[in-house]
């Protein structure tokens, strides 16, 4: 291949044994079965991209495209990323943190999750390779993303989602004319069959075939993360984790600006977050081991659940290697943290960011986050798609007549049983 | 099924109806399937799982390391299936594979 056909890309290449394999839609090594990554000509790269060239190229997660799987130009997602990193100083006082940012993709473009992100890598690798079929196993996000991207580059998408999903996740997918399959089974079990059918059909499962395209997508949070922050690597990072790979990619970010120079050298902490109803890696972490049990998830979380994480042996091991922390909550716990974040940033998060939230409080009132320190919270996904969660626990509506007399009567009864009478609280 | 029929009638399909029904049907991945001349599914005798590698082992040398690290151990990132259940929920490599039992090994999966 040449260097016009693969871009910045060099080979695919096995993380246990290190052989490499052509850039493919392949994801695992032949020989020890470990997942492949893709290899990257550094040194190329750093003669092109640097902080004068990122600054000049539009705001959208392109901007650092040499660092991105994909040959040519992207032809999938081409507006999606550089979402907001909000300074939460009123989030900060309730944590008893210094200071503390939020990374908002439950804004990101165009479907309110960081997936928008892999899915414009892996659609656009899909299309650069020839594929007309995507395909994914999902809990939701990446099934709406699959679908939208699909159809903004008309292509067909299957996503196959477990049965029941949350209906906003489920509409979410429907609406773009994606053929939506619910399997009457937990996500690992939908997994499951998805590598299955990706081993008989033709099509670019994003999250099996494409996976080491697609995975890639999730450093763009990072990148962003670190030139928002003026060019430098936070000391603590919280990030949620279902397989555990976003977690891995973030940490890989801030590595390859370092490496490249575009961020001074500096030491960071990535923390691991989870829901309690399935904690397969933070239950290792806590325990000091380097492999986990495999969970049946329950929890609120759905976007989480996943019982057998792919990636949970290098989310263990980034963790390790930075002296991070991992923790997690019950579904109460997630609840509170989607309040917290709603009510002190304006940001309203899904059961993911709830799990931020809440692993961040804990981590910070353990002095693992030390108080005067500075974190960034990563935050994944957009309340509105998961409002069965929280349904019934955020207060009630106060309904009144139209008339004036009664408005003010409602509002003398708050002022003599306080302002929290107002929320239903 | 091979019950309601005479050896007589069809010989060939009375022997693999028999076979079907006594054996264990293994679906193999995508990555495996170059070395194990091209199959993707195959069909071994009851046992354990440990029985199953030594069985494809047997048939299409180099399919056990390529599945189990040093000490003979699964990989964690292969992942075994015996009726739709992770082996690591039942006796990992200790469950006990029945006659009409379906097994699938697959490569272990991302996030979604």
């Amino acid at each position: 291949m040449s260097q016009t056909q693969q871009g910045f890309m060099k080979a695919l290449k096995c993380r246990e044994c290190g052989r490499e394999y052509p850039l493919a839609a392949t994801h695992v090594c032949e020989f020890d079965f470990g997942p492949l990554e893709v290899a990257y000509d550094y040194e190329r790269i750093r003669k092109v991209l640097t902080r004068e060239s990122i600054q000049a190229r539009p705001q959208n997660m392109w901007r650092y495209r040499e660092l991105l799987p994909v040959a040519g130009e992207p032809t999938v997602g081409r507006q999606v990323g550089y979402t907001p990193l909000i300074k939460a100083d009123r989030l900060a006082r309730r944590l008893g943190i210094r200071e503390l940012w939020v990374k908002n993709d439950a804004v990101n473009y165009p479907t309110l999750s960081f997936k928008d992100r892999v899915v414009s890598v892996a659609l656009s690798r899909s299309v650069e390779l020839g594929f007309k079929t995507v395909a994914c196993a999902s809990t939701g996000n990446l099934a709406n993303s699959v679908a939208a991207n699909a159809a903004s580059a008309g292509l067909e998408a299957y996503v196959f989602i477990p049965h029941d999903l949350e209906q906003g996740k489920v509409i979410n997918s429907l609406v773009y004319g994606a053929r939506v399959i619910g399997i009457k089974g937990h996500y690992d079990e939908v997994n499951r069959l998805c590598a299955e059918i990706a081993g008989k059909y033709p099509w670019a499962f994003v999250n099996v075939n494409m996976r080491p395209y697609y995975a890639e997508g999730s450093k763009s949070m990072g990148f962003e993360i670190q030139e928002q922050l003026g060019w430098r690597i936070p000391e603590h990072t919280v990030v949620c984790m279902a397989s555990g790979s976003l977690l891995t990619k973030i940490h890989k970010s801030y590595q390859e600006f370092s490496k490249l120079g575009i961020v001074h050298e500096s030491s960071w902490k990535i923390h691991g977050a989870q829901a309690t109803g399935c904690n397969p890696i933070t239950m290792a972490q806590k325990a000091g081991l380097d492999f986990f049990k495999p969970q049946k998830p329950n929890t609120i979380a759905k976007s989480l659940a996943i019982g057998t994480p792919a990636d949970g042996f290098y989310a263990l091991r980034v963790m390790k290697e930075t002296g991070g922390h991992g923790d997690d909550v019950t579904d109460d716990e997630i609840r509170e943290g989607i309040r917290l974040l709603a009510e002190c940033e304006g940001v309203f998060a899904e059961t993911a960011g709830g799990v931020t939230v809440g692993v961040a409080r804990k981590l910070i009132a353990q002095g693992r986050i030390p108080a005067d320190s500075s974190a960034v919270l990563c935050i994944t996904g957009n309340g509105l798609k998961t409002l069965d969660a929280v349904a019934g626990h955020v207060g009630e509506t106060q309904e009144i007549r139209p008339s004036l007399r009664e408005f003010e009567a409602l509002i003398a009864s708050d002022r003599t049983h306080g302002a929290a009478a107002v929320a239903g609280r | 099924m091979a019950r309601l029929r005479s050896p007589d009638a069809d010989p060939t399909r009375f022997y693999l109806d028999r076979i079907r029904a006594m054996s264990v049907r293994v679906t193999i991945p995508p990555t495996l399937r170059r070395l194990c001349g091209g199959e993707d599914q195959l069909r071994v005798q009851p046992g354990t799982v440990s029985d199953l590698l030594v069985q494809l082992q047997q048939r299409y040398n180099g399919v056990r390391e390529r599945l189990c690290d040093e000490q003979g151990q699964i990989r964690g990132s292969v992942l075994v299936f015996v009726n739709d259940e992770d082996i690591r929920f039942l006796r990992h490599q200790q469950t006990e594979l029945r006659p009409g039992d379906e097994v699938s090994i697959i490569p272990a999966f991302a996030g979604g």
